[in-house]
């Protein structure tokens, strides 16, 4: 029995989306382009799966673009936007997934220039200091919806509205990625230009993701081709896996309170865990708006590996607030950005809607020795250290 | 079918041994093409000659390059014992040696070895007519003093061989003439090239690492899995022991004054060591240590170490620098292995100020405090076994 608590990582696909796709690539193998009947059935039920994903989204079919994933979509976003700007400015936050930050670094050097907006201590940008980073040739502006390290909501809404208050002219793309599956999302209340979606983030297949694009909005292909998906993402179409990701966003659609049953595990787990290990607390304040499978709690003083392995050894799978955070990595920095050095330990656990009450019990018993086992070396270490 | 000749050094300096050391040479070179299609291995007199198929020809060839006791490889073209083929055959590998390197445009010379000598011409004339049609078809000038470029003809007997490609190949002894050790093996950079070097000098060898979960992960166990395969591509290393060190790390942690864990840690490893020797018939272990690069390999504690086993202790990178060692571990395709961050032996259990020179009696007086002769049968019995 294992507790997989790694949720913001990848999630495991759903059956109904497992045969969804084995569907597709049994009997819809034939391109969606040809002439034919199979081509036809196949290119029918690529439609579908682009109403699903609108309908998600709620937003209409011929907006979404469908991508090879997450990175894709918001590479498609970020450097499609800005391929047809005039201005050369950028701004994003400073805590962006490296799918943004290391797209948008990569123009700075041909001619761009790049603003970083640092997030109060609480793992928030806020409204104000994105505006006050705006210049009159600020071109792009790209701000994530929940942040994948430690789940903090970032006010996209309340940006967007005031950049249509101000009357600003720019692209403004929203990084959706770790947020879309369990609350639902509306792209017209965010007055956004483009949003980006992964499958594997919501129980679909890996290698699949979605660029929605409003109405009139315009990016430019990262390739050219074949001239698929509206001339924008040219390529033959990933049917079986964009056949998934519509029926994962269906079954997302069909679990409206999905958000509100898993932000009340995840404040169960967090409550356990802060109960039973004292020195442990949240990473930012639980009263911070967060996504609600985002569990990110600090461990003052431990290495996170080590605790890794030990909650591995009791079959619960969590990660680090970074990737890693072995020294060769370096620091993580979303925790840099808040001000949390390497010399805590920072674990995520992240849920999703088939996280039981049992797996939530059994994760915060595991924290608990784990951090007992850890701890006894650590205070070795630490004794000797001294004179 | 490509033909591949392979030239060995030293072990022509060999005395009535020789046999010996050319029969394992053949063996390792047969092991090393032996899944290639349509391989077969010949030891006409002073080389070992390989046949593949032709697609196999590239991989034959980057396998040979990893044969310790080989010193060059050439893939040859193999044709009549006829002047006109072998014009014509010196012709195409001259061209197809300055295709690859336009530099040995320079000068050429053509050097003839002639062992059948039931063939017509003599070297002289060989050269002669070879070099006079490789200087029409390709223009290159003749410097028979200091040629860049060298066309090989070499007629014996059984076969007729022209070629202009030599690689270079790790020369040393057969792995396996001169025994078989145990390999301390870590994630590190040292250790991987410490197996290298003793594989060079003729040790088969069997690779031991230790691990410490859940201090470490399962991706710190791949990394090391990952350096001894490296390794056996070099045949220097045929089977890797994985043993469990986390109970009795923590327990000589704290047997004795901290700083003196880093001793007490590797002295059990050379028991584990000693034991494993046993088991594998193997008559030395062989480590990564570097005098003076960490506290455990000061003169004093490589003492300390040494005398907790009984088997002899090689040290193959004693006086290596570590840019010396960065080389040779990017030369033999360890070094971005190495790199990787996951860490095999925690640093939590390394103390904040290991002791440079433990006294051997304040560290027997810490090892009384456990048994250290069963703690260490218990890590060998248990080790997990993979053969690369």
């Amino acid at each position: 029995m294992i507790v997989y608590l790694d949720n913001a990582a990848s999630t495991p696909p759903l059956p109904e989306v497992l045969a969804a796709v084995t569907h597709a690539m049994t009997d819809l193998y034939a391109n969606p382009s040809s002439a034919h009947g199979l081509g036809a059935a196949a290119a029918r039920a690529l439609e579908l799966a682009r109403g699903e994903v609108a309908a998600l989204l709620r937003a209409q079919p011929p907006e979404i673009v469908f991508c090879g994933g997450g990175t894709e979509a918001n590479a498609l976003g970020l450097l499609g936007a800005a391929g047809l700007a005039r201005g050369r400015h950028m701004v994003v936050s400073a805590i962006e997934h490296p799918a943004i930050l290391r797209s948008a670094e990569s123009l700075v050097g041909k001619g761009w220039q790049l603003s970083r907006v640092a997030p109060a201590p609480d793992g928030r940008v806020t409204v104000e200091s994105v505006l006050a980073a705006l210049r009159p040739d600020t071109a792009v502006l790209a701000v994530m919806l929940a942040n994948n390290e430690i789940g903090t909501l970032q006010p996209v809404a309340e940006i967007g509205r005031a950049l249509r208050a101000a009357g600003r002219k720019l692209h403004f793309h929203v990084d959706a990625v770790q947020f879309a599956g369990l609350v639902p999302l509306d792209v017209e209340t965010l007055a956004a230009d483009s949003l980006a979606i992964s499958g594997h983030k919501l129980h679909g297949p890996k290698g699949t993701g979605a660029l929605w694009l409003r109405k009139g909005a315009r990016v430019a292909p990262l390739w050219d081709g074949g001239r698929q998906e509206n001339g924008l993402r040219s390529g033959t179409e990933n049917l079986p896996g964009w056949v998934g990701l519509g029926r994962a966003a269906t079954l997302c659609l069909h679990n409206p309170q999905a958000g509100q049953a898993v932000a009340a595990l995840r404040d169960r787990l967090e409550l356990l865990v802060l109960e039973t290990i004292p020195e442990a607390r949240n990473t930012v304040p639980a009263t911070t708006p967060r996504a609600p499978h985002i569990a990110s709690l600090l461990l003052p003083g431990l290495p996170a590996e080590p605790l890794l392995h030990a909650l591995e050894a009791r079959s619960v799978y969590a990660s680090a607030g970074a990737a890693c955070s072995t020294r060769a990595h370096g620091p993580s920095h979303v925790l840099a950005a808040i001000g949390i050095g390497e010399r805590d330990a920072v674990l995520r656990f992240s849920l999703s809607r088939l996280t039981t009450e049992s797996d939530v019990k059994v994760a915060a018993l595991a924290l608990r020795e784990a951090v007992d086992e850890i701890a006894s070396v650590v205070k070795l270490r630490r004794r000797d250290s001294k004179p | 079918m490509t033909t591949i000749l392979c030239r060995y050094g030293e072990l022509f300096l060999k005395g009535g041994n020789r046999h010996i050391f050319l029969r394992a040479l053949a063996n390792n070179v047969r092991a090393a093409v032996r899944d290639l299609p349509e391989a077969k291995v010949s030891l006409p007199h002073g080389r070992v000659v390989v046949a593949v198929a032709d697609q196999a020809r590239a991989e034959a060839c980057s396998r040979l390059e990893r044969v310790f006791g080989l010193v060059s490889i050439s893939p040859v073209a193999s044709v009549a014992a006829d002047i006109d083929a072998i014009c014509a055959a010196a012709v195409v590998e001259a061209q197809a040696a300055v295709e690859r390197d336009p530099d040995l445009r320079r000068s050429f010379k053509i050097e003839p070895h002639r062992s059948n000598k039931q063939f017509p011409l003599q070297s002289h004339e060989i050269a002669c007519r070879a070099g006079d049609a490789v200087s029409e078809a390709t223009g290159i000038p003749v410097d028979v003093h200091n040629p860049a470029l060298r066309v090989g003809i070499e007629i014996s007997t059984q076969a007729t061989h022209v070629f202009a490609e030599r690689r270079p190949a790790p020369g040393g002894l057969p792995a396996g003439v001169s025994g078989r050790a145990i390999l301390l093996l870590s994630g590190g950079i040292d250790s991987p090239v410490a197996g290298w070097l003793a594989a060079k000098r003729g040790l088969a060898q069997e690779a031991l690492t230790f691990h410490s979960p859940p201090f470490t992960g399962e991706k710190a166990k791949d990394k090391v899995i990952a350096l001894a395969r490296q390794l056996n591509r070099w045949q220097a290393v045929s089977t890797l022991w994985i043993a469990g060190f986390t109970e009795t790390q923590k327990r000589l942690r704290a047997a004795g004054r901290p700083e003196l864990a880093v001793v007490l840690y590797r002295r059990m490893m050379v028991r584990v060591a000693d034991l494993l020797c046993e088991r594998a018939h193997c008559g030395a272990i062989v480590t990564g240590d570097n005098l003076g690069q960490v506290a455990s390999q000061t003169l004093t504690n490589m003492r300390n170490i040494e005398v907790a086993g009984r088997h002899l202790i090689l040290r193959p990178l004693l006086t290596y620098d570590k840019v010396e060692i960065t080389a040779l571990a990017r030369r033999i395709g360890t070094y971005d292995i190495s790199a990787l961050p996951f860490e095999d032996c925690c640093s939590l259990f390394v103390p904040a100020h290991p002791a440079t020179a433990a006294r051997l009696s304040d560290v027997e007086r810490a090892e009384a405090t456990l048994d250290v002769a069963k703690e260490a049968a218990d890590i060998a019995e248990q080790a997990e076994r993979i053969v690369l």
